[in-house]
């Protein structure tokens, strides 16, 4: 552990230090063991957040409130610890230059970590093709990136940054307020006959909602990859 | 040899039978939803569920007499590869052995397939005796579908890849051809109590 960078309130980064890492690609995820003194074991995966071109591997990690390898990590792991990983894992929910664009990349809550991945593996390797990427979260002060997703909009041509905050948002915010709409994914992902390539990750209800409209939208089933997290609820 | 995490002491449940718990694995009460791509929603008038490859005569059963054939109704645990166990599921369906009656194949394999593109490779005696089923009712209900409703594979003894959501079919193979995720880094046979996960495992 190198360095640990608060995001948000309840979202942590953690900077590695890994001799060794074979390289990742820009969506992949580890796996990450804790070990207690008496041997105990607790595993959980984490999205990299950082693209292959980037000097440090990150992992950006939510505190779950009833988590129990999270709060560990936000809370107590300090730089210079040792943290046992595993990876990179994960070949399909993966975006590499060699398979163009548009990029469509569709985020809730920390959903966000594997594609801003892609965003920055963008940067370094494909600014001509267009980049596209609706971020959907509950307040302005939970976006996590902020800064830098803003600047991709006002540095890049060809790069479409937006937000969407369904509880509360700044007086003058300009992006879309309440949940997304597939009105808005409409408008986000294009015209279906530009053949974008989606990638959608966040919890389960927002990545089956936006999955489908997609698809009813003519996107074609093959061209929108998905990543779900956290339980349903049931 | 793990290092030891200073500071961490890890969050047991009592009420979690460790036997019962795979290496890695903590147990979850809710039902978490994986998958790589959209759902599919296959109109049950188009479905129908079809057993080929290296058979004499290929079978196959539309939607209504699929659920005409003798069901079994089974309480299991269940093993995601990304570390959450789900104990005592109750699933309703029909067992593969039911499905291969009267098939005649020199198979030692099969590729589940999915509507949605999905597919999954088994050893054949993995998914025979007993172990393996093509499920349509979770817990007294019609399988939603992110669940994989209408009917889904359910081989509770390796991890849950290989529960093939949207079954459509079951197709003999006399070499194992990996499936979806077995391409993409996963572990060919997946085995929890084995901590198959990844290739190399």
């Amino acid at each position: 552990m190198a360095e640990l960078v608060p995001e948000t309130a309840r979202v942590t980064s953690l900077v590695l230090d890994l001799p060794g890492w074979p390289g990742h690609r820009a969506g992949q995820h580890v796996d990450v063991r804790l070990t207690a003194e008496d041997g105990y074991q607790a595993q959980r995966s984490y999205s990299i957040a950082s693209a292959p071109e980037d000097e440090h591997v990150v992992l950006t990690v939510e505190r779950l409130q009833d988590g129990e390898v999270s709060p560990y990590l936000v809370d107590v792991l300090r730089a210079g610890d040792e943290l046992e990983l595993r990876g990179p894992i994960g070949g399909y929910f993966v975006w590499e230059e060699s398979l163009g664009g548009p990029l469509v990349l569709i985020g809730g809550g920390s959903g966000v970590v594997p594609l801003r991945s892609m965003l920055r593996h963008w940067v370094t390797t494909s600014r001509a093709v267009p980049v596209r990427l609706l971020y959907s979260s509950r307040s302005w002060n939970e976006v996590i990136y902020r800064d830098e997703l803003v600047g991709y909009s006002a540095a890049h041509a060809r790069a479409d940054v937006r937000f969407a905050l369904t509880r509360e948002w700044p007086q003058g915010f300009t992006g879309h307020t309440g949940r997304i709409t597939r009105e808005l994914l409409a408008d986000v992902a294009g015209a279906p006959d530009g053949r974008p390539i989606i990638y959608v990750c966040g919890p389960t209800g927002f990545v089956e909602a936006a999955a489908e409209w997609l698809v009813e939208l003519g996107h074609a089933p093959g061209r929108i990859r998905t990543e779900r997290f956290g339980p349903t609820g049931s | 040899m793990s290092p030891i995490s200073r500071g961490f002491t890890g969050r047991r449940r009592p009420a979690d039978d460790p036997s019962r718990l795979p290496p890695g694995q903590y147990s979850e009460r809710g039902f978490p939803v994986l998958s790589a791509g959209p759902t599919p929603h296959t109109p049950l008038d188009e479905w129908s569920f079809l057993i080929d490859g290296v058979v004499e005569a290929p079978v196959s059963w539309p939607w209504e007499e699929f659920l005409g054939l003798p069901a079994e109704t089974v309480t299991v645990d269940i093993h995601c590869v990304t570390k959450w166990s789900k104990l005592d599921t109750t699933w309703k369906g029909v067992s593969v052995d039911t499905l291969l009656e009267g098939v005649e194949t020199p198979a030692a394999y099969l590729t589940a397939w999915s509507d949605g593109g999905y597919t999954t490779n088994v050893a054949l005696e993995d998914v025979t005796g007993g172990k393996a089923w093509v499920a349509y009712e979770y817990d007294g209900e019609p399988l939603e579908p992110e669940h994989g409703g209408p009917a889904r594979l359910l081989v509770p003894h390796l991890y849950f890849w290989k529960s093939a959501k949207w079954v459509r079919g079951l197709t003999l193979t006399l070499d194992d051809e990996p499936g979806f995720w077995e391409t993409y880094g996963y572990h060919n046979r997946g085995d929890p109590w084995l901590e198959q996960r990844y290739q190399g495992d």
